[in-house]
């Protein structure tokens, strides 16, 4: 299934030398490898938008490597991630190292985001341009807002001209500032300071207000608030470039679902109401979100062990999108099959600009495999991440990855 | 595993009652001090502070030795806590010398309920963050028991930084599982409108008198500045609005009691002639917090059969 074509048949995908030779019946060629996909979906690597590797610089929570394998366990082809690392990735050094790395040791294809500002400070624009042309392929100051919006109009501008997207992880940091879980009654009940959905509206709506000045590519990072999707979906319709990933955790599990206290389900944007959740779940079915991305976060199991409001925010994700995807989006008939590839490859390809998410003839042979009803269980001590940081350890799935192949080499399989 | 004390949200109105009923079997008689038993002899509780408390540490160490007890009462200040030891290190190191209970206090919201359950010896909360203060509200619905009212159908107004007053919840959670009316007042910054929700019989209010109107009792609460991670309310203008004065006490019923969980801060939330007048317990307070917790503290280590 190729959402980038419409194509949906039972078919042989032919590869040779990393590139896609053609997709249809009975194809063959002499002495070619044989992978048996019968019975699976065979869809176009998965692209995710949004992962931290830790790398440089916490090598003890996840390396480009380990990240990479626990992304082909996932089924994904491509990762993308974010700057906050040790040094932040504001230059074009560091993002020739992340580049270089990545060659050697990442199993899947690593596409670097770079920061919009010095040390990801929201003070002074980083090495923009030469950071691209150093194989970065969007901006980002994830985790540490640009909450100057002057600096802001001037990153989007100057993306502009590089037509990279400027993505945003919006947090108003006043008024989320002390806190630990989403605001309401949650939070009242269990006497934890509350990030207020409005934290990340004003920055939403900022942005969308800067982006329609600029003309500049804005994407909403991990969207999770019922007026953030409302905004994005007003965005489009005025024909603005404006777009947006959500993450798996953000349309499974609502405030009231948390384990009290329990930091594996502590991150950032929290996990908010069961109106916020409708409305993201609203927003994938509808298109006003474009992509799933899963903001896989490790943190090393001490980090994470710790009094609630100690801990630091984040969870894995790579390894379980897929199947809360499918229990979430798909097995209840909400998405079908073909918008859910999309969600999982031309979407999130598209955004970043990069050539991947089609099985079209001609393009590098990335190529996921999955199942729609094979049951599994998540087990995170056996997972390929260096850290143990999932909410899903334990649970059933109906339906995942199988396989996952990287320029024509099955890099894992199930 | 025994069963700590980790809030009043998770238990029984019958649970309640049993602790409050075995509490009136410890308090002194009149003009005589708490009797020394020898129910928990041999057992050890260990009393693990890390936020500053005077009296419900020592209120805890009384408890523990009028029934027997040995307590051992740690310094945080002077522990591992402050040389870089993890939470959890410094509690299982704790429960490696078999104490047969730890009372805890902590800064950190449900800090008790992520050690328990990560250790078998049971916890007793003695207050957690801005989360819960269980035997703060056993030893309020006991004061409010011996003035000979029942709880329910009771106008309680609670009135002060309720956002971040782990004593306003638990007292919330006990009085409307015995179907009290329960205000909550405070001005809006410090009184979330989803507080309404967290239990049955709730109301709110930002207005002082509106909340005293018919109330049975009056429950003050510190204002808080520690935990004041911002200014949700200009200090100098607090008494005026919310302190409690003589004058309002006319609004309430005439046998209304006032009650305060201490320590007190005179001319800041109450003034000096309520405090000290005639519709004060809060002296009684003080004398229940060590009957409640004789009778906590038996429940969670299984003393013997009652007498």
């Amino acid at each position: 299934m190729d959402p980038a074509s419409g194509h949906d048949a039972i078919a042989d995908v032919l590869i040779e030398d990393g590139v896609i030779i053609g997709v249809g019946a009975n194809l063959s060629k002499q002495g070619a490898e044989m992978f048996d996909a019968s019975g699976l979906i065979v869809a176009p690597g998965f692209v995710d938008m949004h992962v931290h590797l830790r790398e440089p610089g916490f090598e003890h929570a996840e390396t480009i490597e380990s990240g990479s394998r626990a992304a082909a366990a996932g089924g994904f082809t491509s990762i993308a991630p974010m700057p906050n690392t040790s040094p932040v990735n504001d230059n074009a050094t560091v993002t020739s190292y992340i580049v270089e790395k990545a060659r050697k040791h990442a199993v899947v294809n690593v596409w670097p985001i770079g920061a919009i500002t010095k040390g990801s400070a929201g003070e002074e624009l980083a090495a923009i341009g030469s950071m691209i042309k150093a194989g970065a392929v969007a901006i980002s100051d994830d985790g540490k807002p640009v909450m100057n919006a002057r600096v802001m109009r001037r990153a989007m501008e100057f993306a502009r001209s590089f037509k990279v997207p400027v993505i945003d992880h919006c947090e108003d940091l006043h008024l989320s500032a002390g806190g630990d879980m989403h605001e309401g009654l949650e939070s009242v009940r269990l006497g934890l300071r509350g990030i207020p959905g409005c934290s990340e509206d004003v920055m939403v709506a900022r942005d969308i207000l800067l982006a329609e000045v600029t003309g500049a590519r804005y994407h909403v990072a991990h969207i999770s608030s019922k007026h953030s999707v409302e905004m994005v979906a007003f965005a489009k319709s005025r024909g603005l470039a404006v777009t947006a990933e959500t993450t798996p955790h953000h349309f499974a599990i609502a405030d009231a679902d948390i384990v009290p206290y329990d930091s594996n389900y502590k991150m950032k944007p929290p996990l908010r109401g069961r109106a916020d959740v409708d409305a993201v779940t609203e927003g994938v079915v509808n298109g006003a979100i474009d992509a799933i991305a899963t903001d896989h976060a490790p943190h090393a199991g001490d980090e994470k062990m710790q009094e609630f409001e100690k801990c630091p925010f984040g969870i894995l994700g790579l390894e379980t999108a897929l199947g809360v995807s499918l229990e979430r989006l798909l097995h209840p008939g909400k998405i079908g099959l073909m918008r859910l590839i999309d969600l999982f490859t031309t979407g999130p390809a598209r955004i970043l600009g990069i050539p991947r998410g089609t099985l079209a003839a001609g393009a590098a042979a990335d190529v996921t495999m999955f199942s729609l009803d094979r049951e599994w269980t998540y087990d995170v001590n056996k997972s390929f991440s260096k850290s143990r940081n999932s909410p899903f350890d334990g649970k059933t799935f109906r339906g995942g990855p199988v396989a996952a192949v990287v320029n024509g080499s099955v890099v894992w399989r199930a | 595993m025994k069963s700590g004390l980790l809030g009043i949200e998770d238990l029984n109105r019958d649970e309640i009652q049993a602790i409050l009923d075995r509490a009136r079997d410890f308090q002194p008689k009149k003009g005589e001090g708490f009797r020394k038993t020898d129910l928990l002899c041999g057992r050890m509780v260990v009393n693990l502070f890390f936020e500053a408390s005077t009296r419900t540490r020592t209120s805890f160490e009384i408890a523990a030795k009028c029934l027997g007890a040995d307590a051992v009462s740690i310094n945080v200040q002077a522990s591992s806590a402050t040389k870089g030891e993890s939470l959890v290190d410094t509690l299982n190191t704790l429960a490696a010398m078999r104490p047969d209970a730890i009372i805890m206090r902590h800064a950190a919201s449900g800090a008790p309920h992520f050690l328990q359950r990560h250790l078998e010896t049971p916890i007793v909360n003695a207050g957690d963050g801005t989360h819960e203060h269980p035997t703060q509200a056993l030893l309020d619905a006991r004061t409010i028991l011996d003035r000979g009212a029942s709880l329910e159908k009771l106008r309680v107004a609670i009135i002060g930084d309720i956002a971040h007053s782990r004593v306003a919840r638990s007292d919330a959670y006990l009085l409307s599982k015995y179907g009290a009316d329960i205000v909550l007042c405070g001005p809006a910054s410090l009184l979330p409108p989803e507080l309404k929700d967290i239990a049955p019989g709730i109301t709110l209010t930002t207005n002082l008198d509106e909340a005293i109107r018919d109330a049975d009792v009056i429950m003050m609460l510190r204002v808080q500045l520690e935990r004041q991670h911002e200014s949700a309310f200009p200090a100098s203008e607090y008494f005026q609005f919310y302190g409690l004065r003589l004058e309002h006490l006319r609004l309430a019923k005439p046998d209304v009691i006032v009650m305060h969980p201490g320590p007190i801060n005179r001319g800041r939330e109450i003034s000096s002639e309520v405090a000290d007048s005639q519709r004060s317990v809060i002296l009684n307070q003080v004398e229940n917090g060590i009957a409640v917790r004789m009778a906590v503290l038996e429940r969670v280590l299984g003393g013997r059969a009652t007498h």
